[in-house]
Protein backbone atom coordinates (compact mmCIF):
# COMPACT_ATOMS: atom_id res chain seq x y z
CA UNK A 1 0.00 0.00 0.00
CA UNK A 2 1.50 3.51 -0.71
CA UNK A 3 -0.04 7.32 0.36
CA UNK A 4 -1.52 8.70 -2.72
CA UNK A 5 -2.99 12.33 -2.04
CA UNK A 6 -3.73 10.99 1.75
CA UNK A 7 -5.30 7.98 0.30
CA UNK A 8 -4.35 4.54 1.18
CA UNK A 9 -3.88 2.27 -1.65
CA UNK A 10 -2.74 -1.11 -3.18
CA UNK A 11 0.07 -0.29 -6.09
CA UNK A 12 -0.83 -3.97 -7.33
CA UNK A 13 -2.80 -6.63 -6.02
CA UNK A 14 -0.76 -9.54 -7.64
CA UNK A 15 1.26 -7.62 -10.10
CA UNK A 16 1.39 -4.63 -12.28
CA UNK A 17 2.16 -6.61 -15.42
CA UNK A 18 -1.23 -9.45 -14.75
CA UNK A 19 -3.45 -6.71 -14.61
CA UNK A 20 -2.57 -5.12 -17.51
CA UNK A 21 -2.46 -7.72 -19.36
CA UNK A 22 -5.91 -8.87 -17.56
CA UNK A 23 -7.48 -5.24 -18.40
CA UNK A 24 -6.21 -5.59 -22.40
CA UNK A 25 -7.82 -8.70 -22.75
CA UNK A 26 -10.28 -9.66 -19.73
CA UNK A 27 -11.33 -7.12 -17.66
CA UNK A 28 -9.83 -5.26 -14.34
CA UNK A 29 -11.84 -3.79 -11.47
CA UNK A 30 -10.08 0.02 -9.98
CA UNK A 31 -11.45 0.84 -6.49
CA UNK A 32 -10.66 4.57 -7.71
CA UNK A 33 -12.49 6.30 -4.78
CA UNK A 34 -9.62 8.25 -4.39
CA UNK A 35 -11.09 10.65 -7.91
CA UNK A 36 -13.00 14.22 -6.46
CA UNK A 37 -16.66 14.93 -7.30
CA UNK A 38 -17.81 18.55 -7.53
CA UNK A 39 -21.07 19.45 -8.35
CA UNK A 40 -21.97 22.49 -9.83
CA UNK A 41 -25.98 23.30 -10.30
CA UNK A 42 -28.40 26.26 -10.44
CA UNK A 43 -29.88 28.54 -13.19
CA UNK A 44 -26.88 29.64 -13.96
CA UNK A 45 -24.67 26.28 -14.03
CA UNK A 46 -24.28 25.61 -17.43
CA UNK A 47 -22.88 29.84 -17.80
CA UNK A 48 -20.38 28.47 -15.07
CA UNK A 49 -19.45 25.36 -16.42
CA UNK A 50 -18.42 27.14 -19.51
CA UNK A 51 -16.79 29.73 -18.11
CA UNK A 52 -14.28 27.43 -15.90
CA UNK A 53 -13.98 25.01 -18.82
CA UNK A 54 -11.94 24.81 -22.21
CA UNK A 55 -14.40 22.40 -23.69
CA UNK A 56 -17.96 22.87 -25.18
CA UNK A 57 -20.39 22.05 -22.48
CA UNK A 58 -23.56 23.42 -24.22
CA UNK A 59 -23.27 20.45 -26.31
CA UNK A 60 -23.93 17.99 -23.23
CA UNK A 61 -27.42 16.91 -23.26
CA UNK A 62 -27.71 14.66 -20.01
CA UNK A 63 -26.72 11.84 -19.46
CA UNK A 64 -23.50 12.51 -21.43
CA UNK A 65 -19.92 13.41 -20.78
CA UNK A 66 -17.20 15.20 -21.82
CA UNK A 67 -13.27 15.31 -21.03
CA UNK A 68 -12.31 18.87 -20.61
CA UNK A 69 -9.99 21.23 -18.33
CA UNK A 70 -10.41 23.63 -15.43
CA UNK A 71 -8.20 26.43 -17.04
CA UNK A 72 -6.29 29.48 -15.69
CA UNK A 73 -5.72 33.16 -17.28
CA UNK A 74 -2.26 31.62 -18.78
CA UNK A 75 -4.43 29.13 -20.43
CA UNK A 76 -2.38 25.92 -18.15
CA UNK A 77 -3.98 23.29 -16.55
CA UNK A 78 -5.72 24.19 -12.58
CA UNK A 79 -7.10 20.02 -13.34
CA UNK A 80 -8.43 17.97 -16.26
CA UNK A 81 -12.07 16.34 -15.79
CA UNK A 82 -14.79 14.87 -16.83
CA UNK A 83 -18.43 16.83 -16.81
CA UNK A 84 -21.17 14.69 -16.28
CA UNK A 85 -24.22 16.61 -17.35
CA UNK A 86 -26.98 15.06 -14.89
CA UNK A 87 -29.50 17.93 -16.26
CA UNK A 88 -29.11 21.25 -17.94
CA UNK A 89 -28.81 22.96 -14.33
CA UNK A 90 -26.67 19.86 -12.54
CA UNK A 91 -23.61 19.22 -13.42
CA UNK A 92 -21.87 16.36 -12.14
CA UNK A 93 -17.45 16.65 -12.59
CA UNK A 94 -14.59 14.36 -11.73
CA UNK A 95 -11.86 15.44 -10.47
CA UNK A 96 -7.93 14.32 -9.54
CA UNK A 97 -7.72 13.44 -6.06
CA UNK A 98 -4.55 14.86 -5.60
CA UNK A 99 -6.82 18.41 -6.61
CA UNK A 100 -10.10 18.30 -5.36
CA UNK A 101 -9.95 20.73 -2.58
CA UNK A 102 -7.90 23.26 -4.91
CA UNK A 103 -10.23 22.70 -7.16
CA UNK A 104 -13.50 23.04 -4.71
CA UNK A 105 -11.55 26.33 -4.27
CA UNK A 106 -10.90 27.13 -7.36
CA UNK A 107 -14.62 26.12 -8.84
CA UNK A 108 -16.37 28.10 -5.63
CA UNK A 109 -14.52 31.36 -5.96
CA UNK A 110 -15.55 31.61 -9.63
CA UNK A 111 -19.39 30.90 -9.87
CA UNK A 112 -21.81 33.54 -9.58
CA UNK A 113 -24.53 34.26 -7.11
CA UNK A 114 -27.67 31.83 -7.56
CA UNK A 115 -25.20 29.13 -8.66
CA UNK A 116 -24.37 26.66 -6.02
CA UNK A 117 -20.92 24.45 -6.14
CA UNK A 118 -20.41 21.35 -3.85
CA UNK A 119 -17.94 19.17 -3.42
CA UNK A 120 -19.38 15.99 -3.04
CA UNK A 121 -15.78 14.01 -2.67
CA UNK A 122 -16.29 12.20 0.33
CA UNK A 123 -19.87 11.33 -0.72
CA UNK A 124 -19.08 9.24 -3.59
CA UNK A 125 -16.94 6.10 -4.07
CA UNK A 126 -15.93 5.41 -7.69
CA UNK A 127 -15.73 1.39 -9.15
CA UNK A 128 -14.04 1.50 -12.43
CA UNK A 129 -14.60 -1.94 -14.86
CA UNK A 130 -12.59 -1.85 -17.86
CA UNK A 131 -11.81 -4.23 -20.51
CA UNK A 132 -13.30 -6.05 -22.96
CA UNK A 133 -15.58 -8.22 -20.90
CA UNK A 134 -16.60 -5.60 -18.92
CA UNK A 135 -19.99 -4.95 -20.72
CA UNK A 136 -20.54 -8.76 -19.85
CA UNK A 137 -20.24 -8.83 -16.70
CA UNK A 138 -22.34 -5.64 -16.19
CA UNK A 139 -25.20 -6.85 -18.50
CA UNK A 140 -26.94 -9.05 -15.76
CA UNK A 141 -26.47 -6.47 -13.14
CA UNK A 142 -28.28 -3.48 -14.13
CA UNK A 143 -31.53 -3.11 -15.85
CA UNK A 144 -30.37 -0.36 -17.97
CA UNK A 145 -29.22 -1.41 -21.48
CA UNK A 146 -25.57 -0.79 -21.12
CA UNK A 147 -24.95 -2.47 -24.44
CA UNK A 148 -26.57 0.63 -26.15
CA UNK A 149 -24.55 3.47 -23.81
CA UNK A 150 -22.06 4.67 -26.02
CA UNK A 151 -18.87 6.26 -25.29
CA UNK A 152 -18.95 8.92 -22.94
CA UNK A 153 -22.77 8.83 -21.89
CA UNK A 154 -23.96 7.33 -18.70
CA UNK A 155 -27.04 6.69 -16.94
CA UNK A 156 -28.18 7.17 -13.36
CA UNK A 157 -29.20 3.74 -12.53
CA UNK A 158 -28.26 0.85 -10.44
CA UNK A 159 -25.82 -2.48 -10.42
CA UNK A 160 -26.34 -4.84 -7.96
CA UNK A 161 -29.06 -3.32 -6.62
CA UNK A 162 -26.54 -0.55 -5.69
CA UNK A 163 -27.81 2.92 -7.01
CA UNK A 164 -24.71 4.31 -9.20
CA UNK A 165 -24.18 6.83 -12.11
CA UNK A 166 -23.16 4.45 -14.72
CA UNK A 167 -20.51 6.13 -17.45
CA UNK A 168 -19.17 4.70 -19.82
CA UNK A 169 -15.80 6.42 -19.30
CA UNK A 170 -12.57 5.25 -18.58
CA UNK A 171 -8.08 6.07 -18.20
CA UNK A 172 -7.51 2.44 -19.18
CA UNK A 173 -7.71 3.05 -23.15
CA UNK A 174 -10.52 0.51 -23.04
CA UNK A 175 -13.62 -0.38 -23.05
CA UNK A 176 -15.49 0.25 -20.15
CA UNK A 177 -17.49 1.95 -16.87
CA UNK A 178 -16.39 4.21 -14.50
CA UNK A 179 -19.43 3.26 -11.34
CA UNK A 180 -20.17 6.01 -8.82
CA UNK A 181 -22.20 5.43 -6.12
CA UNK A 182 -22.81 6.46 -2.43
CA UNK A 183 -19.49 5.46 -0.54
CA UNK A 184 -20.94 3.59 2.65
CA UNK A 185 -21.79 0.70 -0.36
CA UNK A 186 -18.83 0.66 -2.67
CA UNK A 187 -17.16 -2.49 -0.55
CA UNK A 188 -20.57 -4.45 -1.20
CA UNK A 189 -20.31 -2.90 -4.98
CA UNK A 190 -16.85 -4.10 -5.28
CA UNK A 191 -17.69 -7.76 -4.00
CA UNK A 192 -20.34 -8.39 -6.23
CA UNK A 193 -18.68 -7.15 -8.86
CA UNK A 194 -15.24 -9.64 -8.07
CA UNK A 195 -17.98 -12.55 -7.89
CA UNK A 196 -19.87 -12.05 -11.14
CA UNK A 197 -16.58 -10.72 -12.64
CA UNK A 198 -14.66 -13.65 -11.86
CA UNK A 199 -15.58 -16.43 -14.60
CA UNK A 200 -15.03 -13.57 -16.91
CA UNK A 201 -11.29 -13.59 -16.36
CA UNK A 202 -12.21 -9.98 -13.89
CA UNK A 203 -9.02 -9.05 -12.07
CA UNK A 204 -8.39 -6.81 -9.07
CA UNK A 205 -6.24 -3.47 -10.49
CA UNK A 206 -3.54 -1.06 -8.60
CA UNK A 207 -2.00 2.20 -9.28
CA UNK A 208 0.25 0.76 -10.96
CA UNK A 209 -1.43 -0.82 -13.76
CA UNK A 210 -3.81 2.28 -13.68
CA UNK A 211 -0.79 4.66 -14.82
CA UNK A 212 0.67 1.73 -17.42
CA UNK A 213 -2.25 1.36 -18.96
CA UNK A 214 -2.91 5.15 -19.30
CA UNK A 215 0.50 5.99 -20.57
CA UNK A 216 0.01 3.13 -22.90
CA UNK A 217 -2.97 4.59 -24.19
CA UNK A 218 -1.24 8.23 -23.71
CA UNK A 219 -4.16 9.67 -21.41
CA UNK A 220 -2.82 12.67 -19.31
CA UNK A 221 -1.87 12.48 -15.80
CA UNK A 222 -1.88 15.60 -13.86
CA UNK A 223 1.27 16.41 -12.05
CA UNK A 224 3.55 14.26 -14.89
CA UNK A 225 2.03 15.05 -18.47
CA UNK A 226 0.04 18.64 -17.66
CA UNK A 227 -0.07 20.91 -14.53
CA UNK A 228 -0.52 24.78 -14.23
CA UNK A 229 3.21 25.60 -15.96
CA UNK A 230 2.17 23.63 -19.29
CA UNK A 231 -1.21 24.76 -21.75
CA UNK A 232 -3.53 23.00 -22.95
CA UNK A 233 -1.85 23.85 -26.39
CA UNK A 234 1.54 22.62 -25.97
CA UNK A 235 -0.46 19.50 -24.44
CA UNK A 236 -1.92 18.92 -27.81
CA UNK A 237 -5.44 19.10 -26.51
CA UNK A 238 -7.01 20.72 -29.20
CA UNK A 239 -9.84 18.35 -29.31
CA UNK A 240 -10.99 19.72 -25.52
CA UNK A 241 -10.15 23.25 -26.70
CA UNK A 242 -13.29 25.09 -28.07
CA UNK A 243 -12.25 28.92 -28.98
CA UNK A 244 -15.57 29.29 -30.84
CA UNK A 245 -17.78 28.29 -27.56
CA UNK A 246 -17.68 32.09 -26.07
CA UNK A 247 -15.56 33.50 -23.08
CA UNK A 248 -14.06 31.49 -20.51
CA UNK A 249 -10.97 31.70 -18.28
CA UNK A 250 -7.61 31.18 -20.60
CA UNK A 251 -9.38 32.08 -23.87
CA UNK A 252 -7.21 35.27 -25.09
CA UNK A 253 -3.97 32.94 -23.97
CA UNK A 254 -4.66 29.73 -25.51
CA UNK A 255 -5.98 31.66 -28.53
CA UNK A 256 -2.76 33.76 -29.17
CA UNK A 257 -1.01 30.65 -28.26
CA UNK A 258 -2.74 28.54 -30.95
CA UNK A 259 -2.68 31.50 -33.59
CA UNK A 260 1.51 31.49 -33.34
CA UNK A 261 2.14 28.29 -32.10
CA UNK A 262 3.40 26.37 -28.97
CA UNK A 263 7.15 26.85 -28.36
CA UNK A 264 6.72 23.05 -27.15
CA UNK A 265 4.95 20.17 -27.65
CA UNK A 266 3.80 17.48 -25.26
CA UNK A 267 4.99 14.49 -28.16
CA UNK A 268 4.98 10.47 -27.65
CA UNK A 269 7.82 8.79 -27.87
CA UNK A 270 9.50 4.79 -27.84
CA UNK A 271 13.05 4.09 -26.84
CA UNK A 272 15.26 3.34 -29.68
CA UNK A 273 18.31 2.16 -28.11
CA UNK A 274 18.09 -0.17 -24.37
CA UNK A 275 16.64 1.30 -21.34
CA UNK A 276 13.42 2.66 -19.82
CA UNK A 277 12.95 6.28 -19.98
CA UNK A 278 11.24 7.78 -16.44
CA UNK A 279 9.28 10.79 -15.27
CA UNK A 280 11.73 14.10 -14.98
CA UNK A 281 14.74 12.11 -16.81
CA UNK A 282 16.34 15.52 -18.84
CA UNK A 283 15.24 15.27 -23.06
CA UNK A 284 18.27 16.32 -25.27
CA UNK A 285 18.88 17.24 -28.69
CA UNK A 286 22.52 16.97 -30.12
CA UNK A 287 23.94 16.79 -26.55
CA UNK A 288 21.36 20.63 -25.44
CA UNK A 289 19.08 20.22 -22.81
CA UNK A 290 15.78 20.63 -25.02
CA UNK A 291 12.72 19.62 -22.57
CA UNK A 292 12.29 16.40 -20.08
CA UNK A 293 10.32 13.02 -20.16
CA UNK A 294 6.62 13.57 -18.29
CA UNK A 295 6.28 9.97 -18.01
CA UNK A 296 7.40 6.67 -19.36
CA UNK A 297 8.07 3.17 -17.93
CA UNK A 298 8.11 -0.26 -19.56
CA UNK A 299 4.60 -1.08 -21.01
CA UNK A 300 3.58 -4.65 -20.73
CA UNK A 301 0.98 -5.29 -23.35
CA UNK A 302 2.86 -3.36 -26.55
CA UNK A 303 6.09 -4.88 -24.19
CA UNK A 304 7.86 -1.55 -25.30
CA UNK A 305 9.64 1.15 -23.52
CA UNK A 306 7.46 4.23 -24.18
CA UNK A 307 6.91 7.75 -22.48
CA UNK A 308 5.82 11.38 -23.14
CA UNK A 309 8.15 14.26 -23.22
CA UNK A 310 7.96 17.81 -24.13
CA UNK A 311 9.67 18.63 -26.55
CA UNK A 312 11.10 21.89 -28.49
CA UNK A 313 7.67 22.45 -31.45
CA UNK A 314 10.39 22.13 -33.94
CA UNK A 315 11.39 18.29 -33.14
CA UNK A 316 7.92 17.63 -32.17
CA UNK A 317 7.18 15.69 -35.38
CA UNK A 318 7.01 11.96 -35.87
CA UNK A 319 10.03 10.51 -36.45
CA UNK A 320 12.58 12.73 -34.94
CA UNK A 321 15.12 11.29 -32.93
CA UNK A 322 16.39 12.55 -29.46
CA UNK A 323 18.07 11.42 -26.48
CA UNK A 324 16.88 10.40 -22.92
CA UNK A 325 19.26 10.77 -20.30
CA UNK A 326 19.45 7.59 -18.24
CA UNK A 327 21.56 7.89 -15.07
CA UNK A 328 24.03 10.34 -16.86
CA UNK A 329 23.83 8.21 -20.51
CA UNK A 330 22.07 10.07 -23.66
CA UNK A 331 19.91 7.10 -24.63
CA UNK A 332 17.98 7.36 -28.00
CA UNK A 333 14.48 7.62 -28.20
CA UNK A 334 12.30 8.61 -31.06
CA UNK A 335 8.83 10.53 -31.71
CA UNK A 336 5.52 8.57 -33.09
CA UNK A 337 2.30 8.95 -33.15
CA UNK A 338 0.02 9.28 -30.48
CA UNK A 339 -1.46 7.24 -28.64
CA UNK A 340 1.02 4.41 -28.49
CA UNK A 341 -2.00 1.98 -28.03
CA UNK A 342 -5.96 2.17 -29.50
CA UNK A 343 -8.06 -0.61 -28.93
CA UNK A 344 -8.70 -2.66 -32.06
CA UNK A 345 -12.48 -2.17 -33.27
CA UNK A 346 -14.94 -4.02 -31.92
CA UNK A 347 -18.97 -4.90 -33.18
CA UNK A 348 -19.95 -4.14 -29.75
CA UNK A 349 -21.69 -1.09 -28.83
CA UNK A 350 -19.99 1.87 -26.83
CA UNK A 351 -16.82 1.97 -29.32
CA UNK A 352 -17.81 5.33 -30.86
CA UNK B 1 13.26 -19.35 -0.35
CA UNK B 2 16.64 -18.63 1.11
CA UNK B 3 19.32 -21.16 0.45
CA UNK B 4 21.72 -22.27 3.33
CA UNK B 5 24.64 -22.46 0.68
CA UNK B 6 24.48 -18.72 0.45
CA UNK B 7 25.17 -15.81 1.94
CA UNK B 8 23.37 -12.52 1.16
CA UNK B 9 23.36 -8.88 2.16
CA UNK B 10 21.44 -6.36 3.55
CA UNK B 11 21.02 -4.52 0.58
CA UNK B 12 19.15 -7.93 -0.79
CA UNK B 13 22.05 -9.46 -2.75
CA UNK B 14 22.90 -13.04 -2.47
CA UNK B 15 26.62 -14.45 -3.22
CA UNK B 16 27.71 -18.24 -3.71
CA UNK B 17 31.41 -19.00 -3.81
CA UNK B 18 33.41 -21.92 -6.08
CA UNK B 19 36.83 -21.68 -5.16
CA UNK B 20 37.94 -18.65 -5.99
CA UNK B 21 34.67 -17.49 -8.18
CA UNK B 22 31.56 -15.88 -6.65
CA UNK B 23 27.71 -16.17 -8.11
CA UNK B 24 26.10 -12.85 -7.70
CA UNK B 25 22.27 -12.43 -7.90
CA UNK B 26 19.52 -10.28 -6.20
CA UNK B 27 17.11 -12.50 -3.63
CA UNK B 28 13.60 -13.81 -3.23
CA UNK B 29 12.89 -10.91 -1.12
CA UNK B 30 14.40 -8.07 -3.49
CA UNK B 31 12.52 -9.87 -6.62
CA UNK B 32 9.25 -10.01 -4.84
CA UNK B 33 9.36 -6.07 -3.47
CA UNK B 34 10.68 -5.24 -6.88
CA UNK B 35 7.74 -6.52 -8.83
CA UNK B 36 8.01 -7.59 -12.47
CA UNK B 37 11.51 -6.88 -13.98
CA UNK B 38 11.42 -5.54 -17.15
CA UNK B 39 15.53 -4.40 -17.69
CA UNK B 40 18.54 -5.27 -16.15
CA UNK B 41 21.56 -3.21 -16.64
CA UNK B 42 24.52 -5.11 -16.14
CA UNK B 43 28.09 -4.05 -15.94
CA UNK B 44 31.44 -4.80 -18.15
CA UNK B 45 33.18 -7.71 -17.77
CA UNK B 46 36.45 -6.49 -16.40
CA UNK B 47 35.26 -3.93 -13.86
CA UNK B 48 36.78 -4.11 -10.24
CA UNK B 49 34.55 -3.64 -7.79
CA UNK B 50 34.88 -3.25 -4.13
CA UNK B 51 32.13 -4.51 -1.44
CA UNK B 52 29.13 -2.20 -0.99
CA UNK B 53 29.96 -0.48 -4.92
CA UNK B 54 26.97 -0.08 -7.77
CA UNK B 55 27.46 -2.15 -10.38
CA UNK B 56 24.42 -2.25 -12.08
CA UNK B 57 20.53 -1.17 -11.97
CA UNK B 58 17.24 -3.62 -11.81
CA UNK B 59 13.94 -1.89 -12.97
CA UNK B 60 10.22 -3.38 -12.46
CA UNK B 61 7.47 -1.82 -13.98
CA UNK B 62 7.48 0.93 -11.40
CA UNK B 63 10.55 1.12 -9.66
CA UNK B 64 14.24 1.65 -10.04
CA UNK B 65 16.56 -0.24 -7.99
CA UNK B 66 20.73 -0.24 -7.52
CA UNK B 67 22.72 -3.30 -7.06
CA UNK B 68 25.91 -3.64 -5.09
CA UNK B 69 28.49 -5.77 -4.81
CA UNK B 70 28.22 -7.86 -1.75
CA UNK B 71 32.13 -8.80 -2.22
CA UNK B 72 35.31 -7.47 -3.93
CA UNK B 73 36.31 -9.10 -6.85
CA UNK B 74 36.72 -8.56 -10.66
CA UNK B 75 33.61 -9.28 -13.15
CA UNK B 76 34.40 -12.17 -14.83
CA UNK B 77 31.51 -12.78 -16.49
CA UNK B 78 27.84 -11.46 -16.75
CA UNK B 79 24.36 -12.88 -17.40
CA UNK B 80 23.72 -12.20 -20.77
CA UNK B 81 19.98 -13.52 -20.96
CA UNK B 82 18.80 -11.02 -18.58
CA UNK B 83 19.37 -8.24 -21.32
CA UNK B 84 16.45 -10.26 -23.45
CA UNK B 85 15.11 -11.78 -20.71
CA UNK B 86 14.53 -9.50 -17.39
CA UNK B 87 11.68 -11.30 -15.98
CA UNK B 88 14.04 -14.29 -15.07
CA UNK B 89 15.43 -12.78 -12.47
CA UNK B 90 11.51 -12.99 -11.06
CA UNK B 91 11.02 -16.52 -12.19
CA UNK B 92 14.88 -18.32 -10.74
CA UNK B 93 16.31 -15.50 -8.10
CA UNK B 94 19.04 -18.38 -7.49
CA UNK B 95 19.03 -20.48 -10.39
CA UNK B 96 18.92 -18.47 -14.53
CA UNK B 97 18.11 -15.37 -12.79
CA UNK B 98 21.85 -14.64 -11.47
CA UNK B 99 23.72 -11.81 -12.61
CA UNK B 100 27.27 -11.54 -12.70
CA UNK B 101 30.97 -13.77 -11.21
CA UNK B 102 33.61 -12.07 -9.43
CA UNK B 103 36.99 -13.25 -9.66
CA UNK B 104 37.47 -12.29 -5.90
CA UNK B 105 39.79 -10.37 -4.00
CA UNK B 106 39.49 -12.56 -1.03
CA UNK B 107 37.69 -16.09 -1.13
CA UNK B 108 36.95 -15.73 2.86
CA UNK B 109 35.48 -12.60 2.47
CA UNK B 110 31.78 -13.67 1.80
CA UNK B 111 31.90 -15.42 5.07
CA UNK B 112 31.74 -12.15 6.76
CA UNK B 113 27.98 -11.98 4.93
CA UNK B 114 24.92 -13.09 6.81
CA UNK B 115 23.96 -16.97 6.60
CA UNK B 116 20.17 -17.82 5.38
CA UNK B 117 18.90 -17.72 8.94
CA UNK B 118 20.66 -14.24 9.95
CA UNK B 119 19.02 -12.75 6.52
CA UNK B 120 15.58 -13.83 7.80
CA UNK B 121 16.23 -12.76 10.93
CA UNK B 122 16.88 -9.62 9.35
CA UNK B 123 14.10 -9.58 6.68
CA UNK B 124 11.97 -10.23 9.90
CA UNK B 125 13.00 -7.27 11.85
CA UNK B 126 12.18 -5.19 8.55
CA UNK B 127 8.62 -4.57 9.41
CA UNK B 128 7.14 -6.26 6.14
Amino acid sequence: MVDFAGWDMPVQYHGVVEEHLAVRTHAGLFDVSHMGEIEIRGDGALAAVQRLTCNDAARLAPGLAQYSAFTTEQGTFVDDIIVYCLARDRYFICVNASNASKDFAWVASHVPKGVTALNRSDEFAQIAIQGPEAEAILRGLTETDIHALKAFTFAESRVAGVPALVARTGYTGEDGFELYCESGRAAELWDTLMGVGAPFGLTPCGLGARDTLRLEACLMLYGNDIDDTTTVVEAGLNFILKLDKGEFIGRDALARQKAAGAPRRLVAFEMVDRGVARHGYPAQIDGAAAGHVTSGTFTPFLKKNLGMAYLPAPAAREGHEFDVVIRGKPTRARVVKTPHYKRPARSAGGSA
Amino acid sequence: MYPDNLRYTKDHEWVSVKDATGTVGVTHFAQKELGDVVFVELPEVGKKLKAGDEFGTIESVKAVSEVYAPVAGEVVEVNGALVDHPEIVNEDPYGRGWILKVRLDSPAEAASLMDAAAYQAFLAGQKH
